[in-house]
């Protein structure tokens, strides 16, 4: 019976020691090599601290040795808690002190910067000082249980604070053990990971690696603005399986720089994170026959992905793309406004019940039982789903179809973002009075529409608001009004305001 | 079609950046993915061209001049 996910890395690199484990964009680490440098980086853990089950922080570009800090991070009995690099410093503030680390894992030059934005010397463990030795792997671990923290992961919140997502061991293997089974994964599979560490996608990359042994490509991010070098890498390094976002494979199609590369070894493209676009779907399929392609879909509260659905038939361009059927061991419920199961055809807030739910968000007891909440329909015994506030309904072939949210939550390149989140921070902006943002689906856009006496800078909006908030998450288009329309009750109309500016 | 021109193209995707006198966007982590994407259908938008693919390439947006040149390219006059 497997309790931690470390056993699939420690069979795996007893097993393939020598095969290539992950590869970043400066040199190829074995399965020996990244094990070593985990002992390591386990061992630098327990000379600092002796706690077990707290979070360990990590403050670092997506390299190999991430990976070795994340496997080192549970050696010694923690969890890991990946940090945005690319987040303003107050932001990290705001969760480091929400968090608690016992410590932050990060480099010399980043630690300087986390120093300077006021956090702690203290908390930081250079990895630059941390020195390879073939001392024994800590053994801390071996006391855990499997519903021991493993990860947390943090996702916007409504409030302009974060949520950290706490996962435990026994979901990450759930999910793994679904999915190395579905998509038959070995130690040939060559993985392109395209997910930044700080989003749960990335969770398939790495523990597919750690359990099959396959090869583990971190695909440079900067490859990302230039469809056609991104095209060519995959071909160069024979990448045989990607998981990424649908932003991505648009970009790839609309750009038509599939037929310019003739060597891509693509087998399996798995999507997940927003809407896929059949249109693209269909370009990609005819660019690969033979290829497996899937719709994964998921909330990070149940672990990755909950539904799938592999594309067994021809789409319209204009058809959704199903996000299909329930993964094994889990169950999908799809429930009305009345809290009963609805009938096919009809819309419902998609509910989730599995071994895969989090453990909740970290020291956020009141949110935690607004989203997890007893099955309503099972009085007997206590149980809980998590509602994920996403409106689905079932086709006439039973596969799940996602329809939108039903609150102010959206997907903007893969990013899951609040609405409230923005507002929060733009509220704050020195002129501005009042103000909503809102999504326009169909352009893409993030929209701040805002009261104040006159026309502002979007420039001085943006700077402003880039001091507290990841760039993904600014306004792109602006909108000033002299007075925001207001509902008879004198709130802000929401919905007037979405049918002039959003979609 | 002058340094100005596309300067104000620039400013209406990143309106908070300086991009005079700048010689590489990306190496300052001026433009990302999203910020190209806008970039590239903007140029379109304004001069009734469609950019292929295997011509969006760190070479041809990294500066005011290399945009420029990619612009006369698609016979946008100087």
């Amino acid at each position: 019976m497997q309790i931690n996910v470390l056993e699939y890395f420690l069979k795996t690199s007893d097993r393939l020691p020598t095969k290539v484990a992950v590869v970043d964009d400066r040199e190829g680490w074995t399965f020996e090599r990244l094990r070593a440098r985990a002992a390591s980086i386990g061992r630098a853990i327990t000379c600092r601290t002796t706690s077990t089950n707290r979070p360990i922080a990590t403050y670092l570009p997506k390299t190999n040795d991430t990976a070795a800090s994340f496997l080192g991070a549970l050696l010694s009995g923690n969890c890991y808690a990946p940090l945005d690099v690319k987040a303003p410093l107050p932001r990290i503030h705001a969760i480091v002190d929400h968090l608690d680390p016992v410590l932050i894992l990060t480099t010399k030059e980043l630690g300087a910067q986390l120093a300077s934005g006021g956090i702690d010397r203290d908390r930081l463990l250079l990895l630059d000082d941390v020195s390879d030795n073939d001392a024994a792997i800590p053994d801390q671990w071996l006391r855990l249980i499997d519903t021991d923290p493993v990860y947390i992961i943090h996702t916007s919140g409504s409030t302009g604070k974060p949520k950290g997502v706490v996962i435990a061991h026994r979901a990450v293997i759930d999910y793994i053990d679904w999915a190395r089974d579905c998509f038959q994964i070995d130690e040939h599979c060559v993985i392109g990971n395209q997910a930044p560490f700080i989003f749960d996608n990335s969770t398939l990359d790495l523990y597919l690696c750690f359990a099959c042994g396959a090869t583990l490509h971190l695909i440079p991010e900067d490859l990302f603005l230039f469809p056609l070098r991104l095209v060519e890498y995959l071909a160069d390094k024979a990448i045989n399986f990607i998981f990424w976002v649908p932003s991505v494979m648009v970009s790839v199609a609309d750009k038509r720089v599939l037929d310019k590369v003739s060597s891509l070894s693509l087998k399996k493209v798995l999507f997940a994170g927003e809407v896929m676009p059949a249109k693209h779907l269909n370009i990609w399929r005819s660019r690969f026959p033979g290829a497996l392609f899937a719709n994964l879909y998921g909330p990070t509260e149940i672990t990755v992905d909950c539904t799938y659905y592999i594309v067994d038939r021809d789409l319209r361009d204009d058809e959704p793309v199903p996000i299909g059927r329930p993964c094994r061991n889990t169950d999908v419920l799809i429930l009305n406004d009345q809290n009963q199961p609805c009938r096919n055809g009809e819309r419902g807030e998609l509910c989730v019940r599995g071994s895969s739910l989090a453990l909740g968000y970290w020291n956020q007891q009141a949110q935690t039982s607004v989203a997890f909440v007893q099955n309503p329909i099972n009085p007997h015994h206590p149980e809980l789903i998590y509602r994920t506030g996403d409106l689905v309904y079932k086709n006439e072939r039973e596969e799940i179809i996602f329809v939108g949210r039903k609150d102010f939550q959206i997907k903007h390149l893969g990013y899951r973002i609040e609405l409230g989140d923005i507002e929060h921070f733009a509220l704050q902006v020195s002129g501005i009075r009042n103000g909503c943002v809102l999504y326009h689906q169909e352009k893409k856009e993030i929209v701040l529409v805002y009261e104040a006496d006159s026309e502002m800078d979007p420039g001085r909006i943006r700077s402003e608001l880039g001091r507290d908030l990841p760039k993904y998450m600014w306004p792109t288009s602006f909108r000033r009004l002299s007075e925001l329309p207001r509902t008879t009750n004198g709130k802000i109309d929401r919905q007037q305001l979405a049918m002039e500016y959003g979609k | 079609m002058s340094n100005e021109n596309v300067i104000a193209i620039l400013k209406t995707v990143r309106p908070e950046c300086e991009f005079a006198g700048i010689d590489d966007f990306f190496a300052r982590g001026m433009l990302d993915s999203f910020d190209l994407t806008m970039l590239v259908s903007a140029l379109e938008e304004r001069f009734g061209i469609s950019v292929e693919g295997a011509d969006i390439l760190p070479e041809n947006f990294r500066s005011v001049d290399a945009i420029l040149s990619l612009l006369a390219k698609y016979g946008v006059p100087a």
